[in-house]
Order: C-alpha cells, then sequence, then structure tokens
C-alpha cells in the first residue's frame, strides 16, 4: 500500500514507514509562533527550565494579532516577546511585518517540512505540502525546546477538484462550498489532500487560501502535492534550491475520497455564526451590510487585493457601509502600493490597516456595533470573532466583498466582471498586461 | 479520581471565541482575571454559577477555533473538573490534556444542566445521579493518559525529559 502525503512526509522524519493511525515522535522543523500564544509558551518554557531552542534559526515570533499595540498589557506582552528573541537567537517578525501565516510561507517554509505552530491556521503551509498544524502555547513550547512532537499520523481525505473556475468564482467559494458540505467537524483528526486539475491550475495565493481554511472542517492540515507552481513560488521567494517534488504514492490509501466539480459553482456566502453555514450567493443577495473587511491569512494577498482592485477602482464606495483592508504582509503592502492598489482603495473610501490580524480576531481595528452586518474575507465567523458578540459576521472572496462594498448589501461581483481568462476574472485588458509584465 | 460535580450543559460548535472571547485578549497573561469571562459569550453568567467540581457538558464539536491554550486553561481555572462532549475539535482537545484537564467524549443528549454527574476516571464510567444514567465514555491514547496523570505537559516533560509514548 503506498503512503498519502502525510505519511510520505511523516515517514521521512521518523526515518522509518509510518502509517495512518499511529503515534510517533518526530522532529519538528519550523515552529511557528504569535503575540496572542508566544507569552504563554514561553512561560512554559522557563517552566521547563530549557534556556536553549533546539532551532532558532527555524523558531519564528510574530507581533501581528495587536499590531500596533492598542494596550499597556499588549506593549508588555510584546516587550516580553521581543527580550526572549534577543536572548534566544529566535527569528522575530516585529509590528506591521505581517500575519503570520503570510510571512512563514513567504521566507521559512519548504516542502516536506514539518511546522508546528501555536495558531491553528498554520494548516497553511500545507499549500506548500509542508505538514504544517497548528497547536497550542505548551506542544509548541516542548516543541521549541526539544525539536520534537507527537503526532498521531492522520487518515486522510482526498478532494479532488475538477472544471474551470466561472467568471467571479474563486478558491474561496470553492472551499467555503466543501466546509458547507462537509460540515465545521467533517474532517476533524484527519488531512485533507487538496488535487485534481483545477488545484493543479491554481496559483499559489490560491492554494493558501484553500489549505488556510482546512481547519475549518477540523482538519489537522490541508496538503497539496509540490509542484512546478511551488517551484516558481519559491524562487521567486529567493528559495529555489528548497524545492523538491513531493506527490503521493500511485495507491496510497484515503479514507474518503470526494470530487468537486467547479464548473457550475456560485460565488459562496456562510452565513453566521458558523463557517459551514454556507449558501450560494443567489440566496444571499439583499443582506445589508455595515462593514466591508478585506484581510487576514485567507484572503489578503497581492492577488486578492488585486480582484479586489478591479472592481472598486474609480468608483465611491457606499455611503453606509465601512470598508476596511489590511494587506497580508508588509510585502504585499508594499507591492500593492507599486500597483497603485492602496491609493485606488482610499479614493475608493477605504481605511487601510496595517498587516495584521487585528479585525479578524477582535483586538482591535473593526469591532462591529451591536447588530451590524459585517462581510468579511476571513476564516471564521463564530460569534464575537469580530469584538462584538451582537454583531454577525458573513464571510465571502474579495470579490463578493468588493461588490457588496459598492453596493452596501451583498452583491454579485460578476455584474462588475466582464473578461473572463483562465480560474481568474478580469475587467479590462489593462490587467492582463500586468499579468505578463511579472 | 472519581470527581463530583452539577452539569452545565452547552450546544453544538462551542468555539474558543464564546469560551474565551478575543476583547480580553489583553488579559493572556493574567489568566485569573480572564477566567472571571469564561464562557461568557455562550452564557454571560456561567462564570458567576459555576461551582468546583461542575461539568461542563457541550455536543458535538465542542471547542472548535483557534490554538488558544488560554480556553481550556480558564475553564480549569474556573473549578470544572472536566469537559464531557459528543465530539471535541482536535486542538482544544489536545490543548486540554497538555493542561491537565479531562475531556471525554460520550453521548451528552440525555444530561441536562443542574443534573448531578459524578465520574470514574479509572473506570471509564459517567453516572447522572438525576437521571439515572450510565455512560461510558472513550479511551485516550496512552501518550495522552500518561500527560493527564502526569498533570499536563510541562509536568509531564519535567518528569520524563521527553514524552513517553507508551
Amino acid at each position: 500500500m503506498g503512503k498519502s502525503l502525510s505519511e510520505i512526509i511523516i515517514s521521512q522524519h521518523c526515518q522509518r514507514d509510518v502509517k495512518a493511525g499511529e503515534i510517533v515522535l518526530t522532529p519538528v522543523d519550523v515552529c511557528l509562533l504569535q503575540d496572542g500564544t508566544a507569552p504563554l509558551a514561553i512561560r512554559q518554557l522557563e517552566k521547563l527550565g530549557l534556556k536553549k531552542l533546539a532551532n532558532p534559526s527555524r523558531t519564528v515570533f510574530f507581533l501581528d494579532h495587536a499590531a500596533p499595540s492598542p494596550r499597556r498589557e499588549l506593549s508588555n506582552d510584546h516587550k516580553f516577546i521581543r527580550d526572549f528573541v534577543a536572548q534566544t537567537g529566535a527569528q522575530f517578525s516585529d509590528i506591521g511585518g505581517g500575519i503570520s501565516h503570510q510571512v512563514i510561507n513567504e521566507y521559512y517554509v519548504n516542502p516536506g517540512d514539518i511546522l508546528i505552530g501555536a495558531d491553528s491556521h498554520t494548516c497553511t503551509g500545507g499549500a506548500l505540502c509542508a505538514f504544517s498544524t497548528g497547536m497550542g502555547s505548551s506542544d509548541v513550547a516542548v516543541a521549541m525546546g526539544l525539536g520534537k512532537t507527537w503526532l498521531r499520523v492522520p487518515e486522510s481525505f482526498k478532494i479532488v477538484v475538477r472544471g474551470e473556475f466561472p467568471l467571479g468564482v474563486y478558491a474561496k467559494d470553492l472551499i467555503l462550498h466543501f466546509i458547507g458540505k462537509i460540515g465545521a467537524d467533517g474532517a476533524t483528526y484527519k488531512a485533507l489532500e487538496f488535487c485534481g486539475e483545477t488545484v493543479e491550475n491554481m496559483t499559489m495565493s490560491q492554494r493558501l487560501t484553500l489549505s488556510n481554511m482546512a481547519v475549518e472542517a477540523g482538519a489537522k492540515v490541508g496538503l497539496i502535492a509540490a509542484d512546478k507552481t511551488t517551484q516558481k513560488f519559491l524562487k521567486e521567494m529567493g528559495r529555489g534550491n528548497k524545492y523538491r517534488e513531493i506527490k503521493p504514492e500511485k495507491d496510497a490509501v484515503y479514507e474518503r475520497s470526494i470530487e468537486i466539480d467547479v464548473s457550475r459553482l456560485e460565488p459562496q456566502i456562510s452565513f453566521p455564526h458558523t463557517v459551514d453555514n454556507t449558501r450560494p450567493l443567489s440566496q444571499a443577495q439583499g443582506v445589508k451590510i455595515q462593514q466591508v473587511f478585506l484581510g487576514t491569512c485567507t484572503n489578503a494577498r497581492l492577488e486578492d487585493l488585486k480582484i479586489f482592485y478591479e472592481i472598486v477602482k474609480g468608483k465611491k464606495k457606499n455611503s453606509s457601509t465601512r470598508v476596511i483592508v489590511t494587506p497580508a504582509s508588509r510585502k504585499v503592502y508594499l507591492d500593492a502600493m507599486k500597483s497603485g492598489y492602496i491609493q485606488a482603495f482610499m479614493e475608493f473610501g477605504a481605511e487601510v490597516l496595517p498587516s495584521g490580524c487585528g479585525p479578524c480576531v477582535g483586538v482591535h481595528g473593526g469591532v462591529g456595533a451591536d447588530e451590524d452586518n459585517i462581510l468579511s474575507t476571513m476564516n471564521r465567523n463564530f460569534r464575537g470573532r469580530m469584538g462584538n458578540p451582537e454583531s454577525n459576521i458573513y464571510l465571502a472572496s474579495p470579490a463578493v466583498c468588493a461588490a457588496t462594498a459598492i453596493k452596501g448589501e451583498i452583491a454579485d461581483p460578476r455584474e462588475f466582471l466582464t473578461v473572463k481568462k483562465g480560474s481568474s476574472a478580469k475587467s479590462s485588458k489593462k490587467s492582463s498586461k500586468q499579468k505578463k509584465k511579472k | 479520581m472519581t470527581p463530583k460535580g452539577s452539569a452545565w450543559k452547552f450546544g453544538d460548535n462551542i468555539s474558543t471565541d464564546l469560551i474565551a472571547p478575543g476583547r480580553y485578549f489583553h488579559l493572556r497573561s493574567n489568566l485569573p482575571e480572564m477566567a472571571k469571562h469564561v464562557m461568557e459569550d455562550a452564557d454571560p453568567s456561567f462564570a458567576s454559577k459555576v461551582n468546583k467540581g461542575d461539568f461542563i457538558v457541550g455536543g458535538s464539536n465542542f471547542g472548535l477555533g483557534s490554538s488558544r491554550e488560554h480556553a481550556p486553561t480558564i475553564i480549569k481555572l474556573a473549578g470544572v473538573s472536566a469537559v464531557l462532549a459528543k465530539s471535541f475539535a482536535r486542538i482544544f482537545y489536545r490543548n486540554s490534556i497538555n493542561v491537565g484537564l479531562p475531556v471525554l467524549i460520550c453521548d451528552t443528549d440525555k444530561i441536562q444542566t443542574g443534573d448531578e454527574l459524578e465520574i470514574d476516571l479509572v473506570k471509564g464510567i459517567i453516572l447522572d445521579r438525576i437521571r439515572n444514567l450510565k455512560l461510558t465514555f472513550a479511551p485516550l491514547p496512552k501518550v495522552m493518559i500518561n500527560i493527564l496523570n502526569d498533570g499536563g505537559l510541562v509536568a509531564h516533560i519535567q518528569k520524563h525529559g521527553d514524552f513517553k509514548l507508551s
């Protein structure tokens, strides 16, 4: 019997053949911590009496959840983290550097790695074919101190995606549709493997959106085979030498195989208060929206900002809707400035905030009022997620968010899109030129 | 260990945002203070009503969402002796064991708020004295039993210097 991607990666680390269901001790390549989980992890490490990090060059601390700090307590947490980084030689991304899951994949994660992060969306790294999963502060403390963790090798679900995305439909719609279908606990403890022609044709940005939301179906990881797209991304990020092809063995065993054809998929909306409460856009149009949020580790890469830009450029936002944008990282922010997106967003009437997680985790920068409806590109819409349990969060793609920001109610982006090319919709010839230039 | 106490019943999909709301993010380095807000967005009066030894009883997918270990930690700090649910989200389950909070998978449909429960963690039995129910719960993997018996992950590593899988 052949191996799934999870079995391949964990077997390589354990230097023996492992099978789904086994509990193993495995070396950990990369550790991720953020300002919400790092202080507790550091205190746990101190309790363990471990003064040195197993691998400081690949233990990375991010200040992204409260960046810049809105409160004295959090400023002191930041100082505590900075001091620890200075003592141990760990890697550090300060406020404004960006969201951990974006930056870690830009600069640190390689195919075949095992990445343990004290943040549930660590699963984003699955897009680079890294076994990448979220754990709590204590587990990550032990992993950064001892350089290892224990894992139950997960059973895998194979998600085969076929067809070309219709105009105005994206990876975000696919993953919302999938979670709506399988349920918020439909893949608990399992590994997802996304494959099929549609996934093979996706850009890395879209793949990161897919893997990012694996945890919203309860999954441990959301893996995608490492292929030429992975290689191209690594080259662009200056580490093409870290590429290696990884694909599941032909006779790999899957607990379930699920086929999805996207060629007739509509844009999707997740209604409050669970991600799996998904409906097609046609059943959501007309819901009044007081705030639109384009951001987060799910959908705030350059490609996402471009989709939003193509729809809103030269227009004015609806007067009864606030619009907030947070680029995913400093790199994305700079690239968006160079491309003219940031200026266009501000002329549209949006507020562009520093790169970070603030609004999505209810810390600062976009808390809704009681009974506000918020449409967001986030991955989660749990009650209270954005800081107020009395507001409602709807989830959608950047395109639906853009159309909605114009109309003031959940709206169809296809109305604003005319030219279709591949899986990415364009609204003008100019955008095709920009693509060629890259 | 045979903890006894009252049941507090919640529904399906109790997220870590309901257990440990993000608006108290600034209290993450002050967990006793944060514990005053435990479960606040699922039941605002829970923290003031719960007694030491009581149980939280959920439906399916308890603890879904973020990896914040603060969620099971403040449940434990509030005096809750175990969480019972039909199923748990993966990270919450692992975090609970790591902080020494027993999390038990069993059929919770018939248990109601106010029921008097008694749990034998060794024999794997839950007794509901009000409804005359006897429930069993799924056993934990050995590594998790070891961590729980040692009082959590930090104590476990302090004791063995490594993970003890068997």
